[in-house]
């Protein structure tokens, strides 16, 4: 995989392969459409069926799975890394591993570097609530009446902390002049 | 006026909406624009609310729905709520699994912004 000549600090092939191969259930880095999405999460529900985990942390997977599908769906930008032209097509990638007693969803996808301020932002926010204070705000943005352009509603990362109970894990990679590499982690025990 | 009457898919739910006042949403909700699926059923319900049933019985029974849906699901309760406030009766029967924390509280967060009576229902198989 190539990436873009002269700008070396992030690879992505170098991130894909941190995670140990025996431990991946489920990884997947291409292009995001309603119709992959709806394909991904039949291969997924498949893939839960073999693990030996309860039903219920099986739905808070897959709700997680939603969620972020649905993120990515919204936000990614388009494949950078081949420098494709093609900005219509949305691209990102997701490793969903084993990760001691809990599972990791790990995802990652470009986003314009003017959007990065906010993001950041957003996620530091969420992560310093508590468990009440995630349910008042998500209840907050819920009746707040606003839409998102992108139909999202902006209730995405605020329900993956709620329903995981777990602080979010992030990074930007600085990629090119324009784009970064956003990586999202989550934690799901 | 005629009902809505919707299949579900592997990411949209069934859909019954009928004016003798049953209202049924069942199934899977996660499409990543809801907006589009539910505009009609909102719009079905601004109409229906000119001429509604002394008793509008709605039955909710979602195994997943995202947050796209959400926000449209609460639409849909401030439809029936404004039914409500007009005084009419209207009542939610909300479905959850036995198990199913979850969808127990996201019952709850509804009931707790829309002044219409709900009743949590456990699913047990």
């Amino acid at each position: 995989m190539n990436i873009v000549q002269g700008y070396k600090q992030f690879n992505f092939q170098e991130w894909l392969n941190k995670v140990p191969k025996e431990k991946i259930i489920f990884a997947y880095n291409g292009n995001i459409t309603s119709d992959i999405v709806t394909n991904l999460l039949n291969v997924l529900e498949t893939k839960f069926e073999g693990l030996d985990i309860s039903t219920k942390s099986i739905k808070v997977i897959y709700n997680v799975l939603v969620e972020v599908l649905q993120n990515l769906y919204h936000h990614s930008s388009h494949n950078i890394i081949e420098n494709i032209n093609n900005k219509d097509v949305k691209w990102a990638a997701f490793i969903l591993f084993k990760n001691n007693d809990y599972f990791t969803l790990s995802t990652g996808n470009f986003i314009e570097k003017k959007n990065v301020g906010i993001l950041k932002e957003k996620i530091e926010y969420i992560n310093s609530l508590t468990k009440d204070e995630i349910k008042e705000y998500y209840i907050k943005i819920l009746n707040n009446a606003q839409y998102s352009e992108k139909g999202g509603g902006g209730l995405g990362l605020i329900d993956i902390a709620k329903k995981t109970g777990s602080k979010l894990e992030y990074n930007f990679f600085d990629f090119n002049n324009e784009y970064s590499f956003y990586n999202l982690n989550i934690n799901i025990l | 006026m005629d009902p809505i009457i919707i299949v579900g898919t592997q990411k949209t739910p069934t859909v019954n909406f009928n004016s003798n006042g049953k209202i049924e949403i069942k199934g899977r909700s996660i499409p990543e624009n809801s907006i589009e699926f539910y505009k009609p059923l909102v719009d079905w319900l601004e109409a229906y609310s000119s001429k509604p049933q002394e008793l509008t019985e709605v039955n909710v029974q979602l195994e997943y729905f995202n947050t796209s849906s959400s926000k449209c699901i609460l639409d849909v309760f401030k439809k029936l709520e404004s039914i409500s406030k007009a005084g009419n009766n209207v009542i939610v029967n909300w479905y959850y699994e036995e198990d199913d924390e979850d969808m127990l509280e996201a019952g709850e967060d509804y009931q707790s912004i829309i002044k219409i009576p709900f009743k949590m229902v456990e699913i047990t198989e």
